[in-house]
């Protein structure tokens, strides 16, 4: 597929968009609209003014240049750590500060209640920490055993 | 990129004449600081070079975490990118800016200059403040290194800790004094004695009677030896029954009966009364509680969920304070005392009697455990249970307008159904509890037995004994088996408790202020300085500075979703601002008492909420004691008189649950009348007219026109030509003041407010044409 729009990155690390129509955007960001559900389906260029500017249907369909760029710049916005253990909690009630192995390296996190622990399609689980974070746990029956122990113990 | 890759020479250079004044270094940093932190930071300074703020970076480009920092000192901008060990320098220079924004949680610092990007560092918003912090450091070295003058030193007061800056009347910081990480003991119900206490004196007359009713019971077992002994067993040794001893036994038997039935009777009667005033006062504490708490912690819980925990939960701590734990003190009194007389009447056998009881105890405790856990996930299933129905119910007309009763009804099951299989899996655990109790009695009881032959066998005891430890020791076990059921009762309660210590312990995120200032005239002059806000990780608003003067009205103008109820919510305390501060008459919200504060503020929201009740009290609702004749001046400056009048009952009439039974239009004006009545010095209008039809927003307006002489006054509304009467109008967009001025001014201007109300008017053009249009189609029909 051949796209009638350019992307760029600047000096500034931002992305400039230009239409078909010579109209240039500085600043363009993709956003995914099912971060969670179909992260690589759906993906909306949109401006500083968050306004649409194009809509990519899919990553895989975009040629490989305009595709890496799309990626690295989701890569640097997108920070959703995904729980990989459990290694600890502090308590078992809330507010509790779990230590966590996730695919972007340990953490710690706070634990406000049990109502932050969302549950997604199952078997997946979104957990948001006291500054807003949200950790993934893409199949919490994927874990451990000692880290669905602690889970479970929350759910 | 121009960046020096460090170590940086000069500053190797001087690092050991740094650590050799090592005490005159405290001014060097900022004393939010680390320790850990300054070792690592002094073998880069220059000998006259001071810290001045300081951000922790813990996340790398590739937001990985990681650790590295960012410092702005009097020279230059330093920093350690997250995961190295090399550290880079930008000594202050024309052209620098540096940026903070963030989006989904990561903050970002980015460094330009004219041509390009040099730098940019993560972090998470734990660190926003330091960030803000710095960036503003930034600017003020930079500008002070350009213009050659030494850099104006911040002289606002900071809080010592996380450097927000404190406002009149704030002693300490609002922001680090609200932080609660401590998770509540897990003696949880102990702390159920606050509410005990008052009772105190109750419940020790409770606990004495329990004793004496409890010994009383015991007087029966004892009895059954000498009957055996001195009786039964001579009569069978050929001896005749005497008539006098067996009156007396028997009678014994008869009073002890009896004074164990009005014991038990006085005792179970005041601890349940007790119990039930406890109860009583959890349930009242809780729920005022839970109504101090901000709008930040509705906006979080679930409504079900809540309900759940004030109304069902409470009733359980009840029945388990005047039930279980009435029966459990009873019990272990019981033992204690039938262990003392088992001891007297014969150490051996009670020995042995007594031996399954530490294997049970054992057994209590590790089903305990595993309970305990089960029993407060029934509880958070029970509460999902409750949800759905609290998020069904009052959408009931949405689902039965989508035909979704089938979909709603699945929900309802699902979450049945979980419920089912979380009480499975407890049940499995707990099922197998009680026969393994029971089993361990009988045992007992075989072990009792035989023991107890060999002793007889051999002379060592009567038979008389025997049948008394048999008496006792069945009881003993009965009571045993109904004791292991404290262990899930009690498990309930404390999972029951938990859950509402946990509303307890929530700490209002617009907390009352420590050392409240009391203004007593309120003017109405309200100050936005620098104002910041984020719901969660969204940051919606960014820097707005905005003064009203008492009496103005300001129109707030902008896009759906640019932040303007935020606004409103900020200004009425519903949240606190993030950074910045809001002012009344100089002084900042957070140090008035929430209340008092309020008290001058009258809302109309785009929504008006009704309580169920009557019209006069709902517009009497922020002033209950408002007279008859307040009321309804109220009402005909609202324009809401005359269509009460219409209905049935007049001002008696009830409105129904949430006013369902008014219109959109007449609850507005009941809505503004309610708001006029309590007289505030500051209205706030949040879209008043934007639900309701031309003419009703016409009568509306008018309403309105009364409510705004002589108060300070911030309008929202959607079509903007209902903002003529504005002193200013405030265009925000996307959370920023972009554009202030009166409608001529920002007309002329060209700008936003242009753009916003030519494409209204062209909307109004269009509204016009079609109504023309439909009045001429109907005109041929006729
Ligand atoms: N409770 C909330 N939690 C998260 N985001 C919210 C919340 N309330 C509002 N927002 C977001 O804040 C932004 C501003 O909303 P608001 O102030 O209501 O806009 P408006 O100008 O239309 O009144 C919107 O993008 C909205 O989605
Ligand atoms: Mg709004």
């Amino acid at each position: 597929m051949t796209s009638d729009y350019r992307l760029e990155r600047n000096a500034f690390g931002r992305l400039v968009f230009t239409g078909a129509h010579g109209d240039v955007h500085e600043g363009v960001v993709p956003v995914r609209a099912f971060p969670i559900g179909a992260p690589d389906e759906g993906i909306a260029l949109v401006n500083p003014h968050g306004h649409e500017l194009a809509w990519i249907e899919r990553l895989n369909d975009l040629p490989d240049a305009l595709r890496t760029l799309v990626e690295s710049e989701l890569a640097s916005r997108e920070f959703m750590p995904e729980i990989r253990r459990v290694l600890s909690v502090s308590s078992f009630a809330t507010p509790s500060t779990w230590r966590v192995e996730t695919d972007r390296g340990s953490a710690a996190l706070v634990l406000k209640g049990e109502e932050d622990i969302r549950r997604l399609a199952p078997p997946a689980l979104l957990i948001t920490d006291s500054n807003g974070i949200h950790f993934l746990i893409r199949d919490r029956f994927a874990l451990d055993a000692a880290s669905r122990k602690l889970l479970d113990r929350f759910l | 990129m121009k960046t020096t890759s460090a170590p940086l020479p000069n500053a190797q250079n001087d690092s050991p004449a740094a650590r050799a004044d090592l005490p005159a270094l405290a001014g060097r940093f900022p004393s939010s600081l680390p320790d850990g932190r300054r070792a690592e930071i002094e073998t880069q300074l220059a000998a006259d070079e001071n810290v001045l703020a300081h951000l922790e970076i813990d996340l790398d480009a590739g937001l990985r975490f990681a650790d590295g920092l960012v410092l702005v000192s009097n020279r230059r901008l330093l920093a350690r990118a997250a995961g190295q060990d090399a550290w880079q320098e930008w000594p202050y220079r024309a052209g620098l800016t540096l940026q903070r924004n963030d989006h989904a949680g990561v903050g970002t610092l980015e460094l330009c200059d004219a041509d390009g990007r040099l730098a940019q560092w993560r972090y998470t918003l734990g660190g926003d403040i330091a960030a803000g912090r710095l960036v503003d450091q930034f600017a003020r070295q930079l500008a002070g290194a350009l213009t050659g003058k030494e850099a104006a030193a911040s002289e606002q007061a900071l809080c010592p800790v996380c450097e927000t800056p404190l406002m009149a009347g704030q002693d300490e910081c609002p922001k680090c004094s609200r932080e609660v990480d401590a998770p509540p003991s897990t003696w949880t119900l102990l702390r159920l004695w606050r509410f005990a206490h008052p009772y105190r004196w109750r419940l020790l007359a409770g606990f004495l009677l329990t004793l004496c009713a409890t010994a009383a019971t015991l007087v029966p077992p004892y009895l059954t030896m000498p009957l055996m002994d001195n009786v039964l067993i001579p009569y069978q040794n050929g001896k005749p029954i005497d008539r006098g001893l067996v009156t007396l036994y028997l009678s014994g038997l008869l009073g002890a009966a009896l004074l164990a039935w009005v014991l038990g009777w006085a005792r179970t009667y005041i601890l349940a009364l007790v119990s039930e005033r406890i109860g009583a006062d959890l349930r009242t504490t809780t729920y005022e509680h839970l109504l101090k708490l901000s709008q930040e912690y509705f906006g979080g819980k679930r409504t079900g969920d809540l309900m759940a925990r004030i109304g069902s939960e409470t009733d359980r701590i009840n029945i388990f304070l005047s039930l279980h734990l009435l029966d459990f003190a009873t019990d272990v009194l019981m033992i204690c005392m039938t262990t003392a007389i088992l001891v007297s009447i014969n150490p051996w056998l009670a020995l042995v009697t007594l031996l399954p009881l530490p294997i049970i105890a054992w057994l209590i405790h590790v089903v305990r455990d595993k309970l305990r856990t089960g029993f407060e996930k029934v509880d958070r299933i029970w509460a999902e249970v409750t949800n759905v129905l609290a998020d069904t119910i009052p959408g009931i007309r949405v689902v039965k307008a989508f035909a979704q009763e089938k979909r709603e009804a699945a929900r309802f099951r699902a979450a049945n159904l979980h419920n089912l299989e979380v009480n499975d899996k407890v049940n499995k655990v707990w099922s197998l509890f009680t026969p393994t109790v029971t089993l361990l009695t009988e045992i007992g009881l075989l072990i009792v037995w035989a023991f107890g032959i060999w002793q007889v066998s051999r002379d060592q005891i009567t038979v008389g004994v025997l049948t008394a430890f048999l008496a006792y020791i069945s009881r003993f076990y009965l009571r045993l088996d109904s004791m292991s059921r404290i262990v899930s009762v009690t498990q309930k309660a404390a999972a029951g408790a938990k859950r509402i210590f946990d509303i307890l312990d929530h700490v209002s995120s617009v907390p009352e202020p420590a050392n409240p200032v009391h203004l007593p005239r309120v003017e109405g002059r309200i100050e936005l300085r620098n104002v910041g806000f984020r719901y969660g990780t969204r940051s919606v608003t960014r820097d707005i500075s905005i003064d009203i003067a008492p009496g103005e009205m300001v129109g707030l103008v902008g896009h759906s979703g640019s932040g303007k109820s935020t606004m409103v919510n900020l200004i009425c305390r519903f949240y606190d601002v993030t950074e910045g501060a809001i002012l009344l008459d100089g002084v900042d919200i957070r140090s008035l008492p929430v209340a008092e504060y309020r008290k001058h503020i009258g809302l109309v929201l785009q929504e008006p909420f009704l309580f169920f009740g009557t019209i006069a009290e709902n517009i009497a609702y922020g002033k209950p004691d408002a007279t008859r004749a307040e009321i309804i001046a109220a009402a005909r400056a609202a324009h809401a008189h005359e269509f009460i009048l219409r209905l049935p009952h007049g001002y008696d009439s009830l409105v129904g649950e949430r006013g369902q039974a008014l219109s959109g239009g007449e609850r507005q004006r009941i809505s503004i009348a309610r708001a006029l009545l309590i007289d505030p010095k500051i209205l706030i209008l949040d879209e008043a007219t934007s639900s309701v039809d031309t003419t009703t927003e016409k009568e509306i307006q008018k309403a309105l026109d009364n409510l705004v002489r002589g108060r300070t006054t911030i309008a929202i509304a959607h079509r903007l030509s209902t903002l003529r009467e504005a002193n200013r109008l405030v265009v925000l967009d996307r959370g920023s003041v972009v554009e202030v001025g009166n409608h001529e001014q920002l007309m002329e201007r060209e700008g936003h407010y242009y753009t916003l109300y030519q494409a209204q008017a062209r909307n109004v053009d269009t509204e016009d044409q079609l109504a023309r249009h439909d009045a001429a189609a109907q005109g041929e029909r006729k």
